[in-house]
């Protein structure tokens, strides 16, 4: 019986024990300081506006782990020997292992900026930050001539730092938003998208500042963080600043080891790193070469998923290597949902059209690139409609046509019943743009079910 | 907008209170006309039995004026046992009044009862259904502008006393448990409830309402102004705005005004949308005689309440799924998808909470089919026992345990504590035979959309059924579950477009093994390795 360690309890760590212990008895040990269970960190923000308790974010009951045998370890690893192959503990005693999973996850980004550690200065990413924002910020139901948190600035532009926005707007504080690019999500989103995300937001009443950096932030006579500056040398006075830049690997333990990192850990395409049987997954992850259409480090929860899935292949069963298929991922900007499909970069690439559509009331819209030559599609973004992954999977799969997706978009389509449809009116448009008379095919059934063939 | 709501609130809790105290503000003064006026319409056997009691009562209540139902009540009933002892102790068992002894206070509180309520009935109805509604609707209305653009906002429900199990959650729970125990248990006691009603029931059908009357009013009415709320709150999603009508249809027009009507024309009061065994006194021998005697119309309500068991269920929920019913027609449900709405969040989602509900709901339904058997047996042979068990007694049970304590008491007054379908979830027999059907036999399923599911846990939290949908969800597979009502909420509150609600080819409907989207690559050596072994 091997011993298998795994430090980080979250989304990936958690994935990997969960299959090795469907397929072996090995001793598996999940180390985390974070929290004792496991739970799913995007939900925190629902956790603060009150949505959920934590409880409600713990995907599996707390006897789940005793029953699987998963021995849990509450505590930090301060240090790697990988030559004695042991850990040493911040508080308990050390643990040696045969195996050792790497699943840290990511901590925020900060630049240096003069004051970011100031108290009442945070990232948003773990259970600790969201204890630290309850701290900083009032109680939920504070009467206004209580609330002693009126503005609070964030700095830069994409998911994390919306949703800290829509979490902070709960409890009526001020939102200024600075975004360095000159629209919204910038180094994601194409033009039309970033604009249109961007008036939803300001429609929420936040203060949104595009082309505007943070120079460096001030404290008050208490050492607290008063005030922001910018880089236009205006002074923006809140009482919060929200640091929501992206994030990192959480490797900073590992530096100065044996172990060869570069931003991440860095791993083949089988999740192994240059130490044999340690393997890194996850957020802290980073590919010497990025499977095909993807990038080499991938901060989003599924991904973290197929790697422990993955990895648990790899250690009980038969070296398997990381193939994570077609791109896609989802996110919500307060009311409106965001899906996408395949590729669509913030440039539109160089031998690639695109099509842009958006309704009369401006809450959904969609982008979809296809190659110009060969019409194949290449990519959609979804803003206000669902789509039904599992079609776009099999179109990009196939290698369809722009022309095929949009005349059968009825199947793709996922909202709920009852929905407004708007596949004709994007189908209109689209003849109209393009020159083409595309007739709407009625959804079916029997080629959403079918695995095979699509007519 | 702030001040409308808590304007608003003020005058609905001025109607609530009103309402509440309504049941100490008659006087009761019992007379000789007013005993006999309370037998009137009695075939001659029952009211001579009755008013051979006259003295025995009137001499206690004779000249005195109570200040209260409570006192009257305990006079009538002392009355009614000393005599009933003589009775019994004479063995002239056919001249006891065997009814219940607050049942038989009632029936005197209707002609005794004096006050301001009866005098000023109208003022009474504005003061209490008047202020309430006015009172709701400018608490919810101002919502359409203080949360801005159509989306679903859950803030701060798990910080508010109201929906936490916090202290109004525990007084709306006390208010809600003592309303249902007074109005199943005591019916004397709310003779100024029902007093209120009294005159919208006679514009509807010509005679006093009584306490059941009250209670469809009072039903529909709460049910209309949630339904007000239900469409703010879930305004940019047609599936809840047309499920909310439907509900909110079949419960005025079906479950309400056209049961109503017929007794106004002397038909039986028939509820055409309620199904057998959650209506349980379908078989009950008044209930077949009724009807039997009522001809062509009756023989056709016996006729469609027949068809709706054995072919409306199956057909219905094979296309629709159980939803069809229980969250598009049901008034029990209806109640729970509007004023249980804000408590769905408290169902309890552990593993050991669906162990007792699947034991709990499949027992009531076997209580039901075995009570109804009895009955049954008992209408065809004239046995009126079987091994010492007496199928009224059976019935008796059934009606107070079932009928009563689990569906009214529990069943909405457990709103504020155990969250919005307790009934339905744990109790109702129609509920499990719908459920049945819809796990092996439908077309309804909550499709989960491939590799999208990030765990978060809005669809658990806001289940009203206590189904853990993301169990399911982050798995990548379908949910088909008996007790899913599909009130479409999972799907409302996924942040990320995971779950929809279909009715598909039955085919692959159930995944239980499902491929997470992207996961190809393992499933594929993962099937090298089982042919080898």
């Amino acid at each position: 019986m091997r011993t298998i360690a795994i430090i980080g309890n979250g989304i990936s760590g958690v994935t990997a024990a969960r299959n090795i212990r469907k397929k072996s008895a090995d001793r598996i040990l999940i180390i985390s300081e974070e929290t004792p269970h496991f739970f799913s960190r995007t939900a925190l923000m629902y956790v603060y506006m009150g949505h959920m308790k934590f409880e409600h974010t713990k995907p599996y009951e707390d006897n789940f782990w005793r029953k699987n045998n998963l021995e849990l370890i509450n505590d930090r690893v301060n240090e790697v020997d990988f030559d004695s192959r042991t850990l040493r503990m911040k508080s308990s005693a050390n643990l040696s292992y045969d195996a050792l999973i790497l699943a840290t996850g990511s901590s925020p980004n900060k630049f240096g900026w003069p004051g970011q550690d100031l108290p009442g200065v945070q990232g948003l990413y773990s259970f600790q930050d969201l204890q630290t924002l309850e701290e900083n910020t009032h109680g939920p139901l504070v009467k206004a001539s209580e609330r002693t948190v009126k503005t609070a600035v964030i700095v830069g532009g994409g998911l994390i730092g919306v949703e800290l926005a829509e979490m902070l707007l709960t409890r009526n504080i001020k939102i200024i938003f600075l975004v360095r690019e000159d629209r919204f999500w910038g180094n994601v989103l194409p033009k039309e998208e970033g604009e249109f995300v961007a008036r939803h937001m300001v429609d929420h009443h936040i203060d949104l500042r595009l082309n505007s950096e943070m120079e460096s932030i001030e404290a008050d006579s208490s050492g607290k963080a008063c005030a922001v500056i910018t880089k236009d040398g205006e002074r923006i006075e809140c009482e919060i600043v929200g640091l929501t830049a992206g994030v990192s690997p959480n490797i900073k333990f590992l530096k100065d080891t044996k172990l060869e990192t570069a931003r991440g850990i860095l791993v083949n395409a089988f999740l192994e790193t240059n130490i044999p049987n340690v393997y890194a997954i996850g957020d802290c992850a980073q590919f010497h070469v990025a499977p095909e259409g993807r990038r080499p480090i991938e901060q989003v929860w599924y991904t973290g998923r197929m790697m422990g899935e993955t990895v648990a292949s790899t250690i009980t069963n038969k070296r398997t290597e990381y193939r994570p298929g077609n791109w896609f991922n989802s996110a919500k900007f307060f009311d409106i949902e965001y899906q996408t499909y395949g590729m669509v970069s913030a440039r539109l690439e160089e031998g690639m059209e695109d099509f842009y559509w958006e309704d009369s009331t401006g809450t959904k819209c969609i982008k979809i690139v296809f190659e110009k030559e060969t019409r194949k599609f290449i990519g959609i973004n979804a803003f206000g409609i669902r789509m039904r992954h599992e079609r776009f999977d099999f179109w990009l799969n196939k290698k369809c046509t722009v022309d095929h997706v949009l005349t059968h978009l009825p199947d793709a389509n996922f909202d709920p019943e009852f929905s407004k449809s708007c596949e004709s009116a994007i189908l209109v448009e689209f003849n109209a743009q393009f020159n083409t008379d595309l007739v709407p095919k009625k959804k079916s059934w029997k080629r959403i079910f079918s695995k095979t063939n699509h007519e | 907008m702030k001040q409308i709501k808590f304007i608003g609130l003020a005058i609905l809790l001025g109607g609530v209170g009103v309402f509440s105290s309504a049941l100490f503000i008659p006087s009761f003064e019992l007379s000789e006309v007013g005993y006999e006026e309370a037998f009137e319409g009695y075939n001659d056997d029952n009211r001579s039995r009755y008013m051979a009691f006259s003295e025995a009562i009137l001499s206690q209540t004779e000249g005195k004026t109570y200040p209260s139902v409570f006192a009257f009540s305990a006079d009538v009933r002392g009355a009614l046992a000393k005599r009933n002892e003589v009775l019994k102790g004479e063995e002239k068992w056919d001249e006891v009044i065997w009814d219940k002894p607050h049942e038989f206070a009632s029936l005197l509180a209707v002609p005794a009862a004096k006050g301001p309520i009866n005098e000023s009935t109208g003022l009474f109805l504005f003061l209490t259904f008047g202020l309430a509604i006015i009172g709701g609707v400018m608490f919810i209305l101002p919502d359409v502008i203080l949360q801005g653009k159509p989306g679903i906002k859950n803030d701060h429900i798990f910080h508010h006393p109201a929906t936490n199990r916090g202290w109004i959650g525990w007084v709306v729970f006390a208010w809600l448990v003592s309303f249902y125990v007074l109005l199943y248990f005591f019916p004397d006691y709310v003779i100024g409830w029902s007093m209120i009603t009294d005159p919208v029931s006679m514009l509807l059908k010509n005679a006093p309402g009584g306490r059941w009357f009250l209670y469809g009013t009072l039903y529909c009415t709460v049910m209309t102004v949630m339904a007000i709320r239900m469409f703010v709150k879930y305004r940019g999603n047609r599936y809840q705005i047309f499920r909310t009508s439907s509900v909110l249809f079949f419960q005025i027009c079906f479950a309400f005004l056209i049961p109503e009507i017929m007794t106004r024309f002397g038909a039986p009061g028939v509820d055409l949308k309620e199904i057998w065994p959650l209506d349980y006194d379908f078989f009950f021998d008044w209930n077949l005689r009724s009807k039997l005697e009522y001809g062509t119309l009756g023989i056709f309500l016996l006729v469609w309440g027949l068809l709706l068991i054995v072919v409306g269920v199956p057909v219905m929920v094979y296309f629709f799924g159980k939803r069809w019913y229980c969250s598009w027609v049901c008034g029990c449900g209806g109640l729970a998808e509007t004023l249980g709405d804000p408590y769905r969040q408290l169902s309890d989602k552990s593993i050991k909470s669906w162990k007792i509900e699947r034991y709990l709901i499949h027992g009531v339904l076997v209580f039901a089919v075995f009570m109804t058997g009895m009955t049954l047996f008992t209408y065809f042979s004239g046995v009126t026992e079987i091994a010492s068990i007496s199928t009224n007694d059976i019935q008796g049970t059934y009606k107070f345990m079932i009928g009563s304590v689990f569906a009214g008491v529990i069943g909405t007054g457990f709103y504020p504590a155990m969250g919005s379908r307790v009934w339905c979830r744990f109790g109702c027999p129609l509920a499990a035979y719908l459920g049945f059907v819809q796990r092996f036999k439908s077309r309804f399923r909550i499709t989960t959309n491939g590799g999208q599911c990030i765990s978060c846990g809005n669809c658990s939290t806001y289940c009203e059924m206590g189904i853990d949908v993301r169990w399911y969800a982050q798995r990548g597979q379908n949910i088909v579950r008996s007790s899913c009502v599909g009130c479409g909420i999972c799907s409302a509150v996924c942040p990320r477009g995971v779950l929809n609600l279909e009715n598909g080819p039955e085919e692959d409907r159930i995944n239980e093994n499902p491929i997470l989207i992207g996961k190809e690559g393992i499933q594929l050596s993962l099937n090298v390795t089982s042919q080898k072994g």
